[in-house]
């Protein structure tokens, strides 16, 4: 049943002989669904602001300033996107193949806290060969985690929602005990954290533009991705399989392998998120690392609509809102729970506007096919 | 405001049309308030989480009515760079020339990175880490001995509890935390040596469910008496009431939760800080940067006595507590063992609020039941 419904970019259909504008249209369906969607979800927000006797005009410049209105609120923004792009890929790789992975927030913290550890020994080689060794750590352990679930998935038949939302819970017990046990650095008395992997080997902002490091690895990760799954035949052979299963076992696809390699990608880019933000933010492993990311990516692959292109507007989008949060809380005395309240409409508006492709005839292909 | 609004709707629609972008830039940096002293409030909870914040933004809600002073506050703001953004955009955006991020995991690095790029706006830390010889001069945090309420509270438990076993629902088995729950058990065991304090540590600051499942297991145990170090003792307090056992508050005044069996309560008294700090700026010094108090000095209190405590149980409280606030008194007195039976505070040895080696305590008391793993 769920293979069905969360299949949602079905296998390029081969376009009719005499219906050349077919893809061009095709992309503005893709744009004009998003776009009326979020139309929707700011009227139906608009009228929860006047109930609270508040003017949405208001609230449209609070959150334009807060989140695109200078440079300073972009990078605010764009700080907050950064994991977002990455842990966005948890769940919309295993996704192209109609998998549910909700437990990306384990395979952050883990990764974050694998690519500390790995620093801490060989800290003295220098930046050079500490964040290589970094980001490797913490990928695989990402994908040692989430292709855990894979793997329970498609040999055992577990269901991988449960599955990765219970090896999640697992996965924050496991850190908390490491990070406050063993590894804990007994001078951070009233907030367990690790030892530091030191300041010189932390990764700066980008130089002049002052821009978070995980953005510029976000998108190249991201457009990647989107290689992979629409340009590449193991991506082809993943996107069969998501559109339908038992067709894609009956081609001889490897469906297991599939499975499990699309959590293991997934898990990865979970846990390089984790890596970057000890490497950028926080040069140790506590927890700040358990800061929802997460569980934002499910969000914001939803979005996309497991597209990961469409990952980095998104991200940029719902990071914005997170950036503009506070100045809403402070000018407009909103509680912080406003922004959630948005999030849902808009999360709500994009999964209804699911039935609006195919609806329309003049998006769909003409002539003789 | 008014005004303020006017021009920002005609700057939201110029900035909706992508070409104004520079336009709103330019205008956007510009403080909102000039005149005014504006200061940030941050909570890494809601406002009204009868806890931590709340006691807090108590306080705040206090100041925004005092003239010539603008309360900006942002509540839920996680311990990550995020509150780095937050201040930064209090200061840019609205002007903010002194912040109290409250929240423990605040102050490093986020508010010291901060404090190095403004250097002209005051960063007052809650939780008491400044230190002369670390850290800049716009810095500093202030902090309450709030461990000598605990002890009140558990003079109070002990005059209530019949089962003769008390206990502790506490978040992460650090100083601050354990200072507490010690000084509980302390508290019950001057009254009665054999009364013992079972602790269940959450793990998590902000927990509901494990808070309320913790507080349910202890009611089944056979204890009788409650109460918690979290950020928010919601729960903790309505599941006492529901299960029909005691419970002391703890960070606020949670008697409404629990109206039949609230004893008592170790509250915080923000306010006697925070218009100490905004009377010396207004007055053009910096405010203090190392700033302690505890029940003497206001910064802690106690909640007014519940139906639950008798007057024998009232008469022991106030007496302790008039004999805290002639000063000097120590919770921690030697000599003392842990519940390992090592000595940790040799006979003839008393620790005073003030002393420093409480602020590394790594033990559990003889008499509590828990373990710090």
């Amino acid at each position: 049943m769920t293979d069905a419904v969360i299949a949602t970019t079905p296998p390029t259909v081969a376009t009719g002989g005499g219906d050349a504008l077919y893809p061009i249209r095709h992309l503005l369906e893709a744009l004009v669904a998003p776009m009326l969607a979020l139309a929707v979800a700011a009227s139906l927000f608009s009228v929860f602001l006047l109930a609270l006797g508040q003017s949405p005009l208001d609230f449209v410049d609070l959150v334009w300033r807060g989140a695109f209105g200078s440079w300073f609120s972009w990078q605010n923004t764009l700080q907050r996107a950064a994991p977002l792009l990455l842990t966005a890929l948890c769940v919309a790789l295993p996704g192209q193949l109609g998998l549910v992975i909700i437990g990306g927030e384990a395979a952050v913290v883990l990764g974050g806290l694998a690519a500390t550890l790995i620093a801490l020994p060989v800290a003295g080689a220098g930046p050079f060969i500490v964040l290589p060794l970094m980001a490797l750590a913490g990928s695989a352990m990402g994908g040692l985690w989430i292709g855990l679930t894979g793997w329970l998935r498609a040999r055992l038949g577990v269901n991988e929602t449960i599955a990765s939302l219970v090896l999640a819970y697992i996965g924050m017990a496991i850190f908390n005990h490491l990070v406050e046990g063993p590894f804990r650095d007994p001078a951070s008395l009233n907030k367990p954290s690790t030892y530091g992997i030191g300041d010189g080997n932390m990764l700066g902002a980008i130089p002049v533009l002052e821009v978070h490091p995980g953005i510029p690895v976000g998108i190249i990760v991201c457009i990647a991705c989107w290689v992979l799954v629409f340009r590449s035949s193991a991506g082809f052979a993943g996107r069969v399989t998501g559109g339908n299963l038992r067709a894609a076992r009956l081609q001889g696809l490897p469906v297991s392998a599939l499975m499990i390699a699309s959590c293991v990608l997934g898990g990865a880019c979970a846990g390089l998120a984790g890596t970057i933000e000890v490497a950028a933010e926080y040069g140790r492993a506590n927890a700040s690392l358990a800061a929802g990311y997460g569980y934002t990516g499910i969000l914001i692959a939803f979005l996309a609509r497991f597209n990961p292109i469409a990952i980095l507007p998104m991200a940029v989008l719902l990071g914005g809102l997170g950036a503009a949060g506070g100045l809403l809380q402070r000018r407009m005395g909103l509680p912080d729970a406003t922004v959630q309240v948005l999030q849902g409409m808009i999360f709500v508006s994009i999964l209804a506007s699911e039935t609006f492709y195919g609806r329309i005839r003049w998006f769909q292909p003409r002539g003789n096919g | 405001m008014t005004s303020d609004s006017l021009i920002s709707r005609r700057t939201a629609l110029t900035g909706l049309g992508a070409a104004g972008f520079a336009a709103t830039t330019g205008l956007s940096t510009q403080p909102a308030f000039a005149k005014d002293l504006t200061v940030g409030f941050i909570y890494v909870g809601p406002k009204d989480d009868y806890g931590y914040n709340q006691a807090h933004a108590e306080a705040a809600a206090v100041l925004k009515k005092m003239p010539g002073v603008k309360i900006l506050e942002e509540e839920k703001v996680p311990e990550t760079d995020d509150v780095s953004k937050t201040m930064e955009s209090m200061i840019k955006l609205d002007g903010a020339s002194l912040m109290f991020p409250t929240s423990f995991g605040y102050f490093d690095p986020y508010m010291l990175k901060m404090a190095a790029k403004y250097k002209d706006v005051q960063f007052r830390h809650c939780g008491g880490l400044w230190s002369k010889d670390k850290h800049p001069m716009n810095t500093g945090s202030y902090f309450g001995y709030i461990g000598m309420g605990q002890y009140l509270n558990g003079i109070a438990a002990a005059h209530a509890t019949k089962s003769k076993k008390i206990g502790f629902i506490a978040a992460k088995p650090i100083p601050q935390v354990l200072i507490n729950i010690n000084s509980f058990a302390l508290g019950a065991k001057s009254v009665d040596p054999s009364i013992t304090t079972t602790v269940i540590f959450t793990g998590e600051w902000s927990m509901p469910v494990k808070e309320a499942e913790a507080a349910n297991s202890l009611a089944d145990q056979g204890i009788d008496v409650v109460t918690c170090h979290v950020d928010g003792p919601k729960v903790i307090m309505e599941t006492a009431e529901r299960r029909k056992i005691f419970a002391c508050g703890y960070h606020a005044d949670q008697s409404k939760l629990a109206p039949k069996g609230y004893l008592t309560g170790a509250e915080w008294n923000w306010i006697t800080v925070y218009k100490k700090f905004i009377a010396d700026t207004q007055a053009g010094k910096a405010p203090g940067n190392f700033v302690r108090g505890g029940l003497a000095e206001g910064f802690v209190k106690m909640s007014p006595y519940g139906p639950g405590l008798s007057p024998a149980g009232r008469k022991a409280v106030d007496t302790a507590k008039a004999e805290i606030l002639k000063g000097g008194f120590s919770v921690f007195k030697g000599p003392l063992k842990d519940n390992k039976g090592n000595m940790v505070v040799p006979a003839g040895k008393a620790l005073v609020e003030t002393a420093v080696e409480l602020e590394s305590q790594n033990y559990l008391v003889e008499g509590v039941l828990g373990s710090i793993g």
